[in-house]
């Protein structure tokens, strides 16, 4: 018999609701895992072993009497991004010390509802900055794949969810809650071999996850296969009063939507994702996934996208600007970790320089010099225009196709310390999946092929705004026309 | 509109994070490079186009103006560097 861990969501489930395994066998198994790969991959900041034995019993008993949850003893990892009551969250920040949330995120109390078991809060980039996961307070993850060349490099697993993908990808989780403000879901997805999907802006509440830029930030899962994501999905979404930029719209059947094909649906392919430099490998998988969705019976039209490659620069405005107001309650005074000094701004300043690291620091400082004075016309006004023409370039692809097909990542996951002197090629890694955070569309990550060293390479869907069901029937029809199923050989 | 080190004392004033002098040069210097980078977006014509300030085009729900929640004190404070009979504890504001 496989290893409980090995299972996919979906099979766990129907193992729990057949008796062949407990919920308690079950966590105990992830517990074990997590403590056996944990010092090497460096997933997991915080373990709840005994939480999720806790959890786990209770979901035996609702088991046994007949009340089982949708997610019921589903053992799930939690990135840090997210308050969870009585357990640390510090976004992977200094500058919330040991911060230990006296609530829940709507999101989280959502899965615990329909019976989700915790095993503890997931390695991020610090505040969700970055794309390799190397800004974190607590150290980076590796990633579970290496390269086969030998050399025994240790990869980034993106970022900044890379703690939520590299333990669906080591087994340490059967799905992990994300975030994605310009990628930060699938990217790391297309870096470890897993699948990641943004929901449609709105579709999840905010409440209670650490803000960084609120225009743009949605929670989404990350996890084994598309169906497992569909599922849990499901738990994550629906309106929220305390978040009132969350849809008053029903939650569809996201599951259902998988195994729908893609018979008679036109697939766009934008002409301006095609990079130059962009890996060969890449450019196959593309051509693989048009032929995959045509012999599934779809129509591929050519679509223009033509300020794609205006998307990263305004973000990288829009970002900036809302987190440098989002942190300013970073201040040392109602939590986290305050500096003394003479003056209260002194207590600001020192607070602030000694808890946020680099990379918050200098998009702070951008985001404070966009919006302040003779400046905000120029580059934030401007940019939120030109936010304006993206979002119209997708509303005009939509008369022409019902979802788009791109890579996810320009290139596959590369080494820790290879681009961390370089914030530019850093931030170019968002350069496929930014569109969708800035327009608020729906998209995916589906792992698709390995590269000549062995590394997982990712293809994207995105569709209409709300059509999470279209972006799943295609992203279920490439899961099963590429034949995916490579796994990180285990090493640690 | 090229930064210098003097605009980046101004701007880590606003701010409100501490940079020791000899970091100016070298934080001028990044803050620059992504600057320039950003210009890019100066090539697109904006004439009238509308700012986008929302991600979906929605209006936002309006609630019963009616207290909701309430008498979590302790909560609130749990997490405080300092605090004293159910306030915060900071530093002197008034000189």
């Amino acid at each position: 018999m496989t290893q409980l861990t090995e299972l996919t969501l979906a099979a766990a489930r129907d193992g729990l609701a057949s008796k062949a395994f407990s919920a308690v066998e079950l966590a105990t198994a992830f517990n074990s895992a997590i403590e056996a790969a944990n010092p090497q991959l460096n997933a997991y900041v915080v373990t709840t072993p005994e939480k999720a034995l806790e959890m786990a019993a209770a979901s035996d008993a609702r088991l046994k009497d007949g009340s089982a949850g949708r997610l019921e003893g589903i053992p799930l990892g939690i990135k840090d991004l997210f308050c969870t009551e009585g357990v640390r969250a510090t976004a992977c920040s200094n500058i919330l010390g040991e911060f230990k949330p006296t609530y829940e995120s709507t999101v989280t109390s959502q899965l615990w509802r329909d019976g989700a078991v915790m095993l503890g809060k997931l390695n991020m980039d610090e505040f969700a900055m970055g794309s390799s996961n190397e800004t974190s307070r607590f150290g980076p993850v590796v990633n579970p794949w290496k390269r086969q060349d030998g050399a025994n490099a240790s990869l980034t697993p993106g970022g900044s969810s890379g703690g939520s993908a590299a333990a669906v990808a080591a087994d340490l989780c059967l799905g992990a809650t994300a975030t994605d403000t310009g990628g930060s879901i699938r990217q790391p997805a297309a870096f470890t071999g897993t699948v990641g999907i943004k929901p449609t802006y709105g579709r999840a509440s905010r409440f209670g996850i650490v803000a960084f830029a609120s225009s743009l930030d949605q929670a989404g899962p990350i996890a084994k296969t598309v169906l497992d994501s569909a599922i849990l999905l499901q738990s994550m979404c629906g309106h929220d009063p305390k978040d009132s930029t969350s849809l008053q719209v029903p939650v569809p059947d996201f599951a259902a939507a998988v195994a729908r094909g893609v018979k008679g649906l036109k697939i766009g392919v934008p002409k301006e994702y095609r990079v130059d430099g962009m890996p060969e490998a890449i450019e196959k998988l593309w051509s693989d996934g048009i032929a995959w969705l045509k012999d599934a019976g779809a129509e591929i039209v050519d679509v223009s996208l033509p300020h794609t490659k205006y998307a990263l620069p305004c973000y990288y405005i829009v970002a900036p600007a809302e987190a440098s107001s989002n942190l300013a309650r970073y201040d040392g005074m109602r939590f986290g970790a305050r500096v003394e000094g003479e003056t209260l701004t002194q207590v600001y300043e020192q607070s602030r320089a000694q808890g946020f690291g680099d990379e918050v620091k200098r998009r702070i400082l951008i985001g404070t010099y966009v919006l302040s004075a003779g400046y905000y016309d120029a580059y934030y006004l401007r940019a939120q225009r030109v936010r304006t023409k993206i979002a119209e370039d997708f509303r005009l692809a939509w008369q022409k196709c019902d979802a788009l097909l791109t890579p996810t990542a320009p290139s596959a996951a590369f080494g820790l310390g290879e681009k961390s002197d370089d914030p530019i090629q850093m931030y170019l890694n968002d350069v496929f999946t930014v569109t969708a955070n800035l327009a608020g569309l729906p998209g995916i990550s589906v792992p698709a092929a390995l590269d000549s060293q062995g590394l997982p390479l990712g293809l994207q869907v995105i569709g209409r705004a709300l059509d999470e069901e279209t972006v799943f029937a295609v992203a279920g029809v490439l899961e099963a026309q590429s034949g995916y199923t490579a796994k990180a050989k285990v090493w640690w | 509109m090229a930064v210098d080190a003097n605009t980046v004392r101004r701007v880590a004033r606003l701010a409100r994070i501490h940079e020791p002098d000899s970091r100016l040069e070298s934080l001028a210097g990044e803050l620059n490079t992504i600057l320039g980078w950003i210009e890019m977006l100066n090539e697109v014509d904006v004439e009238g186009v509308e700012p986008m300030t929302s991600a979906v085009e929605t209006t936002l729900p309006l609630r019963d103006d009616a207290v909701t929640d309430g008498g979590n004190t302790q909560k609130i404070v749990a997490n405080a560097p300092k605090s004293a009979d159910g306030f915060f504890v900071v530093p002197k504001v008034v000189e």
